[in-house]
């Protein structure tokens, strides 16, 4: 089959690699219809994630049909389904608390000392994400293996486009989860730092949790624009003092909830001398270990401050007085994804939640090389790209908006 | 001296700081080797499934990676054949040395082991209805002493390491009904075994 395959920093290629296999009895293969290029993968692509090899699959975004089952499987063959990108089993304790990724059987064993070591516990599998987190192949591909398939998948009724539900893989489901973890009483305000997918997410799911205004923080135009359209109040944070303007903004209280979605974007961990080469050597470095401190600084006191921004080591001066003495509360953690994608793919349905404004761009597989170096350098513009492997290579340059 | 000290504290002998194999050894009937290995895993199932599945020995070389095959000689005494760093196997007779029905298991090897062993598996019920807890004690004299654990922990075939990721495995056996793996053909899922 044809995979976008890692080979170093900002080296990945489309390549022919062996097709999938049935392994385990729990396995189901799905040949993938759309997969998308997260954030995250930017930093595999810029070469920051530790326990890398050369010609991984990349790719923890994707959804497609399933063509073959093992025996434990509950998926039929010709369902179309989208794929969680946490590996988790179902059946151990965290699965029965639906605390999906902190799975403690989606790692394979051998995978599981780093976590253990930097962690405390080892979490649970993930796809196409370095072999810390245990070295799947990605669904950036023609096949994916998805373990424990009578788990994770869900299938999709037919009628509704790929481009609808494909994000209930991750993004969706994580922009979802900041605002229940910001635990949003009606008439609140709530103010979100990040407007990349799972920030707009998140913007939308407070109006839904019945946040009465959302102001979103970030300093692209095209997302702040993107995050107005959903009845968002804007701060550029480059013409703006964000916690002055906060402030004036919520008559000198303070947001009742903070959602931090800068962080790292990443899925991965992070040793702490890669922690600091992250922090010297990308535009975002200062901003990002700000935001966290920012939103603690800006919340009111016994407020709620939620972090879906991925923090792999640690983090210099967080104001732990301010978090005690206003008497805060903090809820963060990897999405839960397979919990709550009955209820995402529910609103997607009843047209409750819009996925579909995010993507700008449309690529087939071949091109996926493309459209990593279009991500990583235009990231005003290029707000998501999705990678379909059977789409014809003529179809897709009405999708392009000028940027090659 | 250590022995006269009264325990200050409740927690397992394997995670004290100060080495005290000597008391480990106490603990066993017939205890071979002088290297403490212990770790526990709690495993949500009952602990009469996971005691009986332990007790058919046959069983563990699915989920113990380096045992090639286990195999019955007589009622209670089993020949075992495990991988050894650099392409080596070795060998020796287990005898049970204790048999509790759905509690505990303990052995030790027989004379004439390339790596004499004891240990114990104990199961005992989780606080808050958890399932089991099952906890690993190995006693083990490493093959040519420290220059043999030296060279078998860099193949990863060191008994500590083994240990605490053959307990993983038996955890995903039993909760899941598999091992989890990332090979995605069955040619490298046999190359890793």
């Amino acid at each position: 089959m044809r995979a976008l395959t890692w080979h170093g920093k900002h080296d990945v290629r489309v390549n022919t690699v062996p097709d999938p296999e049935i392994i385990n009895p729990r396995d189901a293969i799905i040949r993938i219809t759309s997969t998308a290029i997260c954030g995250s993968d930017l930093h595999l692509y810029d070469g920051y994630i530790p326990t890398m090899k050369a010609g991984d699959i990349l790719g923890h975004e994707f959804m497609g049909e399933v063509v073959e089952t093992g025996p434990g499987s509950t998926l039929r063959k010709g369902q179309r389904v989208v794929v969680p990108f946490t590996i988790a089993c179902g059946n151990c304790f965290h699965c029965g608390k639906h605390q999906y990724s902190a799975c403690e059987n989606g790692l394979p064993a051998d995978n599981q000392d780093i976590a253990q070591t930097i962690y405390g516990q080892p979490m649970s599998g993930l796809f196409g994400y370095s072999h810390m987190t245990g070295g799947y192949a990605g669904g950036q591909a023609e096949y994916v293996r998805v373990p424990f398939s009578d788990v994770g998948p869900i299938v999709i009724p037919d009628g509704v486009d790929d481009d609808r539900v494909l994000f209930l893989s991750d993004i969706l489901p994580t922009g979802w989860m900041a605002a229940e973890n910001a635990q949003i009483e009606p008439g609140d305000t709530v103010a979100v730092w990040g407007c990349g997918p799972v920030g707009l997410f998140a913007v939308q799911s407070a109006f839904l949790m019945g946040a009465e205004r959302v102001i979103a923080i970030d300093h692209f135009p095209r997302r702040l624009e993107l995050a107005a359209r959903f009845g968002a109040e804007t701060i550029n944070y480059e013409q703006t003092k964000t916690y002055d303007a906060l402030m004036e903004m919520t008559g000198g209280i303070g947001p009742d909830g903070c959602i931090d979605a800068v962080g790292l974007e990443a899925h991965g961990f992070f040793a702490d001398n890669v922690w600091d080469q992250i922090k010297i050597s990308t535009f975002l470095g200062t901003d990002r270990t700000h935001s966290i401190r920012q939103a603690i600084l800006a919340c009111r006191k016994g407020g709620r401050v939620s972090m879906p921004a991925v923090y792999g080591g640690f983090v210099d001066k967080f104001p732990l007085g301010a978090f005690m003495e206003k008497g805060l509360t903090l809820k963060t953690g990897q999405t839960h994804v397979q919990h709550y994608l009955p209820g995402l793919l529910h609103a997607i349905m009843e047209q409750k939640i819009d996925t579909t404004f995010l993507i700008s761009h449309r690529l087939p597989l071949e091109q996926a090389a493309e459209g990593y170096r279009m991500f990583h350098d235009h990231q005003n513009d290029v707000t998501k790209v999705v990678l379909k492997p059977g789409m014809d290579l003529q179809q897709n340059g009405e999708n392009r908006h000028g940027i090659q | 001296m250590a022995h006269n000290k009264l325990p200050s504290d409740d927690a397992p002998l394997v995670t004290r700081k100060e080495d005290l194999g000597e008391q480990a050894r106490s603990q066993l009937i017939e205890p071979h080797g002088d290297t403490l290995v212990g770790k526990t895993v709690t495993i949500n199932r009952p602990k009469a499934e996971l005691y009986s599945f332990w007790r058919d020995f046959t069983n563990l070389p699915r989920f113990m990676e380096n045992v090639v095959s286990v195999v019955p000689v007589a009622e209670g005494r089993t020949h075992w054949m495990v991988k050894a760093p650099a392409g080596k196997t070795v060998e020796w007779i287990s005898v049970i040395t204790e048999d509790r029905p759905d509690e505990a298991i303990a052995w030790t090897s027989e004379e004439g082991a390339d790596v004499p062993n004891s240990g114990r598996i104990d199961f005992r019920d989780a606080p808050g209805g958890r399932g089991t807890w099952v906890s690993a004690t190995i006693l083990y004299d490493p093959p040519s002493g420290i220059i043999g654990k030296v060279v078998a922990k860099m193949f990863q075939r060191e008994p500590a390491i083994q240990a605490r990721r053959d307990l993983r495995r038996f955890k995903q056996l039993m909760e899941t009904g598999e091992i989890a793996t990332s090979s995605w053909t069955r040619q490298q899922h046999e190359e890793i075994d």
